[in-house]
């Protein structure tokens, strides 16, 4: 059980490579996304975001990708959903206090994380989930914002 | 600590232009005296009198009383409601809030409505599953974390607005603390989990029981090598434990809680195992106090509330602040130093 996400965890460093240049591709295919229609590809891009990251991480479709600030280990398969570290209640063995067969996901995101470059990331504060965008594809959410990001960059120069 | 009896000589104590808060908790710590905070159980009960006779057997020997959130998941009377009660009676309160039973809104509005009644401090906590109680049924909302929470409260605080952008027309004024176990895995990842808590809004946390002394001590050490204990407030939990099978039970149920072995050994070996239960949490008391960066000591005394001012007296934890001791205080004289806590 929960052989796939550990494996995730295990092969994290080689993981936060990967998609790291697929967020660069997502970013840089932004004006065909924007032709084909980002309200047209939603629903494709979803189901095999789904599917893909389903088979990886037991991803939860919260709409807002944070697995490379959590060792590559998804925290919305903690029950109590945390985004931000470990409760009080991990069990002496790191598994979880609601489902004691569990790997506490959190003792696993610390281990990804020390395999990570930009493992520091765990540090950075969440903010709580919009959950307007649950089921949504977060790989689209994520080029859109970036572009915008750019592009209110380079308008302030 | 009733309006009735005359103030701790701490809480006489100016607010200066940095308090967050106008509560005595956060001056008795800012001045660097030794706090006492202690939880208190809230009834099973719409008696408002059974909440004034629980709290005042903590009365002259805590700095604010604790009133716990559906703790372990179990229903009891609202923390809301407990500090409604208690404020308007003049104590001095910490406000738990946990996210497993109230979305943003609710909590928001929970934080306003909290700081108009009087409600100085505000303890920020993800809350146990809803597994460990009495309703394991419930639905668990968890929409916040204990790391959001702080910093929606401290936007409500530093910044006048809610987490949507809307603005208050007045800011409650709190002091923000949150929970620590330092005895829970991943160990190595919880001085990190403490120091994003500072950064999140943290004034104050409040430790899980300390029953192992040397992983607290080792824990300590790293926080001070971080230079945390400058930034935030540590108070170690302690609690007097009923005997040496309550501390099997409470290490096996209740979510979270390390209880070593020596300390177990010690309670079956006794004549009298409920008064080595408090006189061990009388001990780590005066042993905590020694420990550089703690910075008071937080008492979870569940069902033995009525031992509770006995243990602060006898540990001498309050020093010269003790008004069963008698002594007079020597006000501020520790205190400047410490006071550079921003």
């Amino acid at each position: 059980m929960y052989a796939r996400r550990k494996w995730s965890v295990r092969h994290a460093r080689k993981l936060e490579w990967l998609y790291a240049h697929f967020e660069r591709v997502m970013v840089a295919l932004h004006p065909l996304w924007q032709t084909l229609g980002y309200r047209r590809i939603e629903r494709p891009v979803a189901f095999v975001e789904r599917n893909l990251k389903g088979l990886l991480f037991d991803c939860r479709m919260c709409g807002h990708c944070v697995l490379s600030s959590t060792g590559m280990s998804c925290p919305m398969n903690c029950p109590k959903q945390l985004r931000n570290g470990p409760c009080g209640g991990v069990r002496a063995d790191g598994n979880c206090e609601v489902e004691p067969d569990m790997p506490c996901v959190w003792v696993e995101a610390h281990k990804g994380r020390l395999a990570m470059r930009g493992g520091g990331k765990i540090m950075s504060v969440q903010a709580p989930v919009d959950w307007s965008s649950q089921g949504k594809s977060a790989w689209l959410r994520e080029a859109q914002t970036q572009h915008r990001h750019r592009q209110q960059q380079e308008a302030g120069q | 600590m009733t309006a009735s009896s005359p103030p701790a000589p701490a809480s006489v104590q100016p607010i200066r232009g940095h308090h967050t808060a106008t509560g005595p908790l956060e001056r008795v710590l800012r001045n660097g005296h030794f706090a006492v905070t202690a939880e208190l159980a809230p009834p099973d009960s719409a008696d408002a009198d059974e909440v004034y006779r629980r709290a005042k057997r903590f009365d002259g020997c805590v700095d604010a009383i604790n009133a716990t959130d559906g703790s372990g998941a179990n229903c009891h009377m609202s923390s809301v409601g407990v500090c409604a009660l208690l404020t308007r009676a003049g104590y001095s309160t910490i406000m738990q809030i946990s996210c497993r039973d109230r979305n943003r809104i609710a909590i928001q509005g929970d934080i306003l409505g909290a700081a108009a009644m009087g409600v100085a401090n505000i303890l920020c906590l993800t809350g146990d599953g809803v597994q460990a109680g009495d309703h394991p049924d419930a639905k668990p909302v968890f929409d916040l974390d204990c790391m959001s929470l702080l910093e929606t409260a401290r936007t409500m605080r530093d910044r006048g607005q809610f987490m949507s952008g809307r603005k208050l027309s007045r800011a409650p004024r709190m002091f923000l603390g949150a929970a620590a176990n330092p005895f829970a895995e991943p160990r190595d990842f919880r001085v990190e989990r403490l120091r994003k808590k500072v950064a999140a809004g943290a004034g104050f946390v409040q430790t899980q029981y300390c029953f192992d002394l040397p992983v607290f001590a080792e824990y300590m050490r790293r926080v001070r090598d971080k230079g945390l204990h400058r930034r935030v407030f540590i108070l170690a939990g302690v609690g007097p434990l009923a005997s040496a099978r309550a501390a099997v039970w409470i290490r096996n149920n209740v979510p979270g809680v390390h209880i070593p072995e020596t300390v177990i050994n010690r309670l079956r070996g006794a004549r009298d195992q409920k008064a080595e239960g408090a006189a061990i949490c009388v001990e780590l008391m005066q042993q905590l106090k020694e420990i550089e960066g703690v910075a008071g000591v937080h008492i979870m005394a569940y069902r033995q509330e009525h031992k509770v001012a006995e243990m602060v007296a006898a540990s001498g934890v309050l020093g010269a602040r003790d008004r069963h001791a008698g002594a007079d205080i020597n006000r501020g004289q520790q205190g400047e130093n410490r006071d550079e806590f921003a």
